[in-house]
């Protein structure tokens, strides 16, 4: 019997973005369903009554949320096939530390950071800004000289961070800086897991990106 | 030869509490470093150079930290009494719940418990809804782990004992009886649980501690809030 895969997502979304990174790396066909977050779907309200958000993996009809915890079923799931996590415990544990660190919740998850860059203004948009780079480089720190997070392979690590980097733009033009001139690494290493198709067929055009933030800014008046 | 575990803690940090909770249902023996976060030790900072906080679990000289981490790095390096279920799914749903716990629960009966006026309302509001979700997921379960104590129970442990703690401190009822049967009766059967009854920190010294916070919270919130001095 066929598996039957479906991705509740929103097209810009880097949460959403490794999830569909995750099923590219391990070959898997599925349903994406784009949502409207202004309308939300019956589905979605089924499938994820406690946050009512996206992404949501959908397999054989029973419903996983939150898109770390998406991408660590894919894995445990289709293990045969391009594991994005190490086998190694302690090497498992570096890979989850700083997955976790990008969603830090209280302490400003990048994602959290990357929206007050372009949301708000002053002196607010300037902390935002410096706790967004101190993060990347922190991340380019624990890079290195690696081709990838993971090591020799693309792995958990590099499926967390990678879909930020098509947003880069967008924070570089509205927040007013460069994340190439602060973190040459990080930006080298995105370019490299750009020339694998999963990567590139799942991240979104970052001038489509910037569009999209231009029009959440008027929606929230931001503007 | 032979193996190393050392687990920096505090006396009342309940994020270390599950690990050492986690370690001991494993039967791994370890050595407990006792840390003053008010004046921490520079391995602390070694090991811990990110967040600078416990609890850190170094097994062979080899730091981990962040206790979700720690507790699935234990369970895969020591397979004897499992934490986290076996089946992708159930595994999936765990991890949902542990993160449900920490970020919504937590969050929410702590707000309710240092915040006040139109604040503290908000949060009770919030907490009541989120211990809802967990009150569903208990049905025909003695545990959040099944039969056994599980990760969620680990995660959520903390409210068994600080729940009541808070209660008694604020005389706000977080964890009603009457609203929520399943989760209080999950209350009781946690904190008397073998292992996890033998490590409850000193309950006065917790009174204490968080009459404390509670005290400087207040004292801040009002001089903030204070315009005319």
């Amino acid at each position: 019997m066929a598996d039957e895969i479906i991705l509740l997502d929103l097209w810009a979304s880097m949460l959403g973005m490794r999830v569909r990174v995750a099923l590219a790396e391990k070959g898997l066909k599925y349903e994406y369903r784009e949502q409207d977050l202004r309308n939300k779907s019956p589905l979605l309200l089924e499938m994820n009554p406690v946050h009512k958000k996206i992404p949501v993996l959908i397999h054989n009809g029973k419903p996983i949320c939150e898109s770390l915890i998406i991408v660590q079923y894919i894995d445990e799931v289709w293990y045969n096939k391009s594991p994005l996590l190490p086998s190694d415990p302690y090497q498992r544990a570096q890979a989850r530390f700083w997955a976790d660190y990008t969603d830090k919740l209280n302490a400003k998850s990048l994602y959290e950071l990357g929206r007050q860059l372009w949301l708000t203004k002053g002196e607010e948009q300037e902390t935002a800004k410096k706790g967004f780079m101190e993060c990347l480089k922190l991340l380019e720190g624990e890079l290195g000289d690696k081709p990838y997070f993971g090591g020799e392979n693309f792995g958990f690590l590099d499926v967390a961070l990678v879909t930020f980097s098509c947003w880069f733009f967008a924070y570089e033009s509205f927040g007013n800086f460069s994340v190439e001139a602060e973190c040459p690494k990080l930006v080298a290493w995105s370019k490299r897991c750009m020339e694998k198709e999963s990567v590139s067929s799942s991240l979104e055009d970052p001038l489509k990106i910037h569009g999209f933030v231009i029009m959440m800014r008027k929606e929230l008046g931001a503007e | 030869m032979g193996e190393e575990v050392k687990l920096f803690r505090s006396w009342s940090s309940p994020f270390a509490l599950r690990i050492v909770w986690a370690l001991e249902i494993k039967g791994i023996e370890y050595e407990a470093v006792f840390e003053d976060l008010s004046n921490k030790s520079p391995l602390l900072l070694q090991y811990n150079p990110v967040h600078k906080k416990i609890p850190i679990l170094v097994h062979n000289g080899r730091p981990i930290v962040e206790s979700f981490v720690i507790l699935e790095y234990i369970d895969e390096t020591w397979k004897q009494a499992p934490l986290l279920p076996e089946d992708p799914y159930e595994r999936a749903m765990a991890r949902f719940w542990a993160k449900f716990c920490e970020d919504k629960v937590l969050i929410s009966i702590w707000s309710a418990f240092i915040k006040q006026g139109k604040e503290q309302e908000e949060a009770m509001v919030a907490a009541t809804e989120n211990l809802k979700f967990l009150e569903k997921e208990m049905k025909g379960k003695k545990f959040f782990g099944g039969e056994r104590i599980g990760y969620v129970d680990l995660t959520l442990g903390w409210l068994a004992n600080l729940g009541s703690i808070f209660e008694e401190i604020v005389g706000l009822k977080i964890v009603d009886e009457e609203k929520f049967p399943l989760l209080y009766s999950w209350m009781q059967d946690f904190a008397e649980a073998p292992i996890i009854r033998d490590n409850w920190p000193p309950r006065d010294k917790m009174i204490v501690k968080f009459q404390a916070l509670l005290d400087a919270a207040i004292a801040s919130s009002s001089s903030s809030s204070s315009s005319s001095k």
